[in-house]
């Protein structure tokens, strides 16, 4: 399969701060591609690198094979781009709006712009000063939704959207999925991420520390096992291969353990030997892959978070 | 808890954002009365050679239309002549900018939630920017009366001077007060407000050319009533009695519409407007046209008045030329060539032509502003190239203020025809255009501002305007070395009308200004948008 976006040690570097150090992403055609990292670690620095605004002091970006600046005004025919931060010209209405940004990259799908305009709930005869942040948000999401790009490159496209237009996005972006177009999808919000992506890659400083599909992240992880026995187990069961984290109720026959995934089996069977009653065992969230980069970094300002929609700040 | 609960902190609050604002635009003003004054008075220091020198130029209609009807003839009435109807412009404007900016504007952005949801009483806001704007329009009058009756001017007619401002200035309060409940968008507040204030001028305007019945108008208009105070003649001190009625009135309107909306609504709901861009609208030349629009009719109007004026001037001109002074000062400032209404339409054009230069670097500025805004960068990423985006901006930069002084030359020429001296329509169009390089020089600075180096390009572009201005308009009147004033490209302008084109001034200045594009476009090219 092909790559729509290939970088190669991609640095930058704004005065004393590294944004940028040696930053390696591949997002392979038709597939949506999670680009994770809490504010700060070079998400936004490579997509504008991505899009031609700036320019790497090293290392290659491209996009469907050609130089990401040298042939930005070529390429953008092909790109669409949702900011995350939506700003828009406070005399033109939403309808308006939708249309510069489409024509000025080269047209738009009439009736996939009437069905998005509806889908989202928007306005488009009101003027753009008069939108909350999540209008805005949808203006530039319908823009780019309704051209025919065959890739989107999205920052943070649903930071002021509802959880009802948060789903229609998902929605939308399974849809351009289907029609073989690719994504990258910037993102914090982990549980967009999982339900949205194929793949993921995590930045970390400037660079990508992880990267591939959730399941084989996950295979690298560690899952959590929950386990409800007839009999206390006789040994301390933090000395069995590949098993941590264990926390024993005061009965002894509640056990709650992490373990990795080369030995989820043995612990499994030597669980089955105190007499199961109840078992779950759960794969590592997205949630627990990134906390298991950032959560005991304090210096990045990663913070622990307390929902599922955990976002780094 | 009372509607005014927080009104003292708010009004705290409104003079510590506006400690700037308001002491330099009294100071402005009390400056423009006093040192007009002060002018005059050097000028012609008895009645009799004041009203000599000047009562010709004044029986002038677009003057009255102008400045008002005078209110005595006499030295210091004639001395205050074009400040008592400016002044009170102004003042009114005054009033308008702080009562919007603390109500309308506050409530847009979304601030005086913030405010409202504190312990501050429902008419608190409104009630703080009014008596802030109120203490600035009463300072403006006393700050001025007290510099006029200090350069010597008759105590009585000072306060009234100051009295005929206060009667403009809290008119204005009030319709601002009104005007800010009305809509929901700040920009429609400034529309009825300022529309409101065109209104009485033009009504005034009517009033006092008309003569007659018509003459009933001024008295329907706030801004009439400022001239009828008639300072330094009648000294109606009562008019201020009306003002306040007035005043009054419209601050109850305001106080009853704001009980009866919500925080944030308006009395009159925004139009929805098109639901589909226009064709044209789909191109970075269709895009910046359309957001520079209302700028560019605005300035467009203004030109065309201005030309108006001027051109209605040109009769009165030769009544001047008999005072050797005016000639002498005139000269210093337009150059020597040609009769003296063509030293006084040159010398209004090199003015002309800064204001022109303004307007053109304001457009070239919206490529940075767009940026820093954040509105730069999603067309970027689209198919639209820098050099096309930053064409587009240089291209209208370019093209207003070639047709703002097309347009002011034909004003002037059609204005003029037959008048005095008048030149022709041929040579006021050429005297226009011959102004273009030297505009076109400081439009490139800002195109190179705003396309290298955003963030600063501001103060870059209108620098270089300000120290060209500087140099080249005002340079030979102080005194300065011939080689200073040089560096100015208006100092390379040839005094047209009735003096000689200079072809190789006129190409140095055409070249600089394309060089300097041209790097604009290069540096452009290469850098990190922001």
């Amino acid at each position: 399969m092909d790559s729509v976006i290939e970088t190669q040690d991609l640095r930058k570097t704004f005065g004393s701060t590294v944004a940028l150090d040696g930053l390696a992403l591949t997002v392979a055609e038709g597939e949506v591609h999670g680009f994770l990292g809490p504010n700060g670690s070079g998400k936004s620095t490579t997509v504008r690198i991505l899009l031609g605004l700036m320019r790497a002091d090293s290392g290659q970006a491209r996009l469907f094979g050609r130089d990401a600046w040298t042939d930005a005004t070529d390429l953008h025919r092909r790109v669409a781009y949702v900011p995350g931060d939506v700003a828009l010209w406070p005399n033109l209405t939403g309808g308006e709006t939708i249309d510069v940004l489409a024509r000025l990259r080269g047209g738009l799908d009439e009736r996939r712009r009437r069905d998005l305009v509806e889908r989202f709930e928007l306005d488009p005869t009101k003027k753009a000063r008069s939108y909350s942040k999540g209008n805005r948000q949808k203006v530039a999401l319908v823009a780019a939704l309704a051209s025919d790009a065959p890739l989107l490159i999205l920052d943070e496209p649903t930071s002021g959207l509802d959880p009802l237009m948060e789903r229609v996005f998902q929605d939308e972006l399974h849809a351009a999925r289907s029609r073989g177009h690719s994504a990258l999808l910037s993102s914090h919000i982990l549980s967009e991420v999982e339900r949205a992506c194929d793949r993921v890659s995590i930045v970390r400083s400037g660079r990508i520390v992880e990267s591939g599909s959730l399941t084989e992240l996950r295979h690298l992880s560690r899952s959590t096992v929950h386990a409800i026995v007839r009999t206390p187990a006789a040994q301390d069961i933090s000395t069995w291969p590949g098993v941590e984290d264990v926390h024993v109720g005061e009965s002894g026959t509640d056990i709650r353990l992490a373990v990795d995934a080369a030995h989820v089996g043995e612990a499994v069977s030597r669980l089955d030997r105190l007499g199961l009653v109840t078992l779950t065992c759960e794969p590592a969230s997205l949630e627990d892959l990134f906390l298991a980069h950032y959560g005991t970094e304090s210096a990045t300002g990663a913070t622990t978070p307390s929902s599922e929609d955990a976002q780094v700040r | 808890m009372s509607t005014l609960t927080g009104t003292g902190t708010l009004l705290r609050l409104a003079w510590r954002r506006d400690r700037v604002l308001i002491p330099v635009s009294l100071l402005a003003l009390t400056a423009l009365s006093v040192g007009s004054a002060q002018a005059t008075i050097a000028l012609y220091p008895t009645d009799a050679e004041a009203r000599a020198g000047l009562s010709g130029v004044l029986a002038n209609p677009s003057v009255v239309a102008m400045y008002g009807p005078i209110g005595a003839e006499n030295r210091d009435a004639l001395s205050v002549f074009k400040t008592v109807l400016m002044g009170a412009v102004f003042v009114g404007l005054l009033a308008y900018a702080v009562v919007r900016r603390h109500t309308r504007v506050e409530e847009e952005v979304g601030r005086l939630e913030l405010v409202g949801a504190a312990v501050v009483g429902r008419r608190a806001p409104l009630t703080a920017a009014m008596t802030l704007a109120t203490a600035a329009v009463v300072g403006a009058g006393a700050l001025s009366t007290v510099g006029l009756v200090a350069v010597g001017l008759d105590p009585l007619g000072s306060v009234a001077l100051g009295v005929a401002w206060v009667v403009a200035g809290l008119a204005m309060v009030g319709v601002t007060a009104v005007a800010a409940q009305l809509t929901t968008s700040a920009r429609a507040c400034a529309g009825i407000a300022l529309g409101v204030l065109g209104v009485m001028f033009l009504l005034r305007a009517v009033g006092d050319t008309a003569g007659g019945s018509a003459s009933v108008l001024s008295w329907a208009s706030p801004l009439g009533w400022s001239s009828r105070v008639a300072a330094y003649g009648d000294n109606r001190l009562w008019v201020l009695g009306p003002a306040l009625v007035l005043t009054g009135a419209l601050v109850a309107l305001a106080f009853s519409l704001l009980d009866r909306r919500d925080v944030g609504s308006g009395l009159i709901s925004p139009r929805p407007g098109p639901d589909r861009a226009r064709d044209g609208l789909g191109t970075p030349l269709g895009l910046v046209g359309r957001l520079a629009r209302p700028a560019a009719l605005g300035w467009l109007t203004a030109f065309v008045v201005l030309g108006v004026v001027l051109g209605g001037l040109v009769a009165s001109v030769a009544d001047m030329a008999s005072d050797p002074a005016i000639v002498d000062m005139l000269t210093k400032l337009g150059g020597s060539a040609g009769t003296i209404t063509d030293i006084y339409l040159s010398t209004e054009l090199a003015f002309v032509a800064v204001a022109a230069a303004a307007a053109g670097i304001s457009v070239a500025l919206r490529l940075a502003s767009e940026e820093r805004a954040g509105r730069g960068e999603p067309v970027l990423a689209t198919a639209t190239s820098r050099r096309s985006w930053l064409g587009a901006h240089t291209l209208y930069a370019v093209a207003l203020p070639v047709v703002l002084l097309l347009a002011i030359g034909l004003a002037v020429a059609v204005t003029a025809h037959g008048q005095g001296e008048a030149p022709g329509l041929v040579p006021m169009l050429g005297a226009s255009l011959a102004r273009v390089p030297a505009v076109l020089v400081l439009v490139a600075i800002a195109v190179l501002a705003a396309a290298a180096v955003p963030t600063h390009a501001s103060a870059i572009a209108w620098g270089a305007l300000a120290v060209a201005f500087g140099l080249g308009e005002l340079g030979a009147t102080v005194g300065l070395p011939q080689w200073l004033i040089d560096v100015s490209p208006f100092a390379h302008v040839p005094p047209l009308p009735g003096g000689d084109f200079t072809p190789a001034s006129t190409l140095v200045l055409c070249a600089v200004a394309a060089v300097t594009t041209g790097l604009a476009f290069a540096a452009y090219r290469v850098r990190d948008a922001a």
